[in-house]
């Protein structure tokens, strides 16, 4: 996949520095093996990339004005530990006591962090472009959670994790943030570029026990 | 299995965790002063209970908080560090 990348400036002004370039997702070479992995039916799974998602790394105490400010700005509640506010198109992770992920489609990072940025004016605090550090895969179907299971320790059993769930974990050998995003089930998979390759491997043969013959 | 609670993150399994050794060791208040006896042991020599000991552990995989955490060195139970508590100990 071609497509053109906007370098937006620190200020989220994209008309200051605009550059294009040619992008490459991670995963963008294994389309086709993800296609033919899918299972469909009651007892399918499909793998998919969904790539170059907007993500910012948002710091702040969790008990101060700038936190507030953010959240209003965003339409977002603050997310309680583990779960996640908002939406697909808009989401808010819980990442820690004092830290929150803001995941949003593709292309919003200069201007979320201007919004972020102006919410917290004067307040200690950080909001940091980290849309590089991650692709997202993307897991769906009747049979997701008992192929996460394979290679995840957190109960994902629907009485302990459910859809606005979010945790940060191991799978298998490689740390990534597990999000669910709905009921089929349905998972989103953030996880850094260099891992990802190895942690489709490991969903792509945690998923083979489902294909058909 | 083991499952460490994570005062964030709530149990996880021990994977997830780095250890990082007795908890309450404290930076000499004037090092200049310790001989190398003195400095080797707030170096080197920590308390080695068949019993209870406060640790430091950091949830690496997840959060990537440090915290600390009571543990039995006998049976691996683990039990929140309360401040409240380090008064009596």
């Amino acid at each position: 996949m071609t497509v053109l990348h906007r370098v937006e400036s620190e200020s989220g002004v994209a008309d200051t520095a605009t550059v294009t370039a040619e992008r490459h997702s991670p995963l963008e070479h294994r389309v086709a093996e993800f296609e033919r992995s899918a299972v469909h039916g009651p007892r399918g799974v499909r793998l998919a990339e969904e790539p170059f998602l907007t993500q910012l790394d948002l710091r702040m105490p969790p008990s101060g004005t700038a936190l507030r400010a953010v959240s209003e700005e965003l339409g977002l509640p603050v997310p309680a530990a583990n779960r996640v506010s908002g939406d697909e198109r808009q989401g808010l992770l819980w990442l820690g006591p004092d830290e929150w992920l803001l995941v949003a489609e593709e292309g919003r990072a200069g201007e979320l962090l201007g919004v972020v940025r102006s919410a917290q004016q004067g307040e200690a605090g950080s909001a940091v472009d980290v849309s590089a550090n991650r692709t997202t895969l993307r897991l769906s179907g009747p049979m997701a959670r008992e192929v996460l299971e394979k290679v995840c320790s957190v109960d994902l059993h629907p009485r302990a994790f459910s859809t606005g769930h979010c945790a940060q974990t191991l799978l298998g050998r490689a740390v990534a943030v597990l999000w669910q995003v709905g009921r089929e089930p349905e998972y989103r998979v953030l996880v850094r570029c260099s891992f990802a390759n190895y942690l489709a491997d490991l969903l792509l043969d945690a998923m083979a026990e489902f294909l058909p013959g | 299995m083991l499952l460490i609670r994570c005062p964030w993150c709530g149990d996880r399994d021990e994977v997830e965790f780095r250890y990082g050794g007795q908890a309450d060791v404290d930076y000499p208040a004037d090092p200049e002063r310790l001989d190398d006896t003195a400095w080797g042991n707030y170096l080197f020599v920590r308390a080695n209970p068949l019993g209870t000991l406060t640790e430091r552990w950091v949830h690496t995989a997840g959060c990537r908080r440090w915290f600390s955490v009571v543990r039995d060195t006998a049976t691996n139970e683990m039990s929140p560090d309360i401040p409240s508590r380090r008064e009596s100990r």
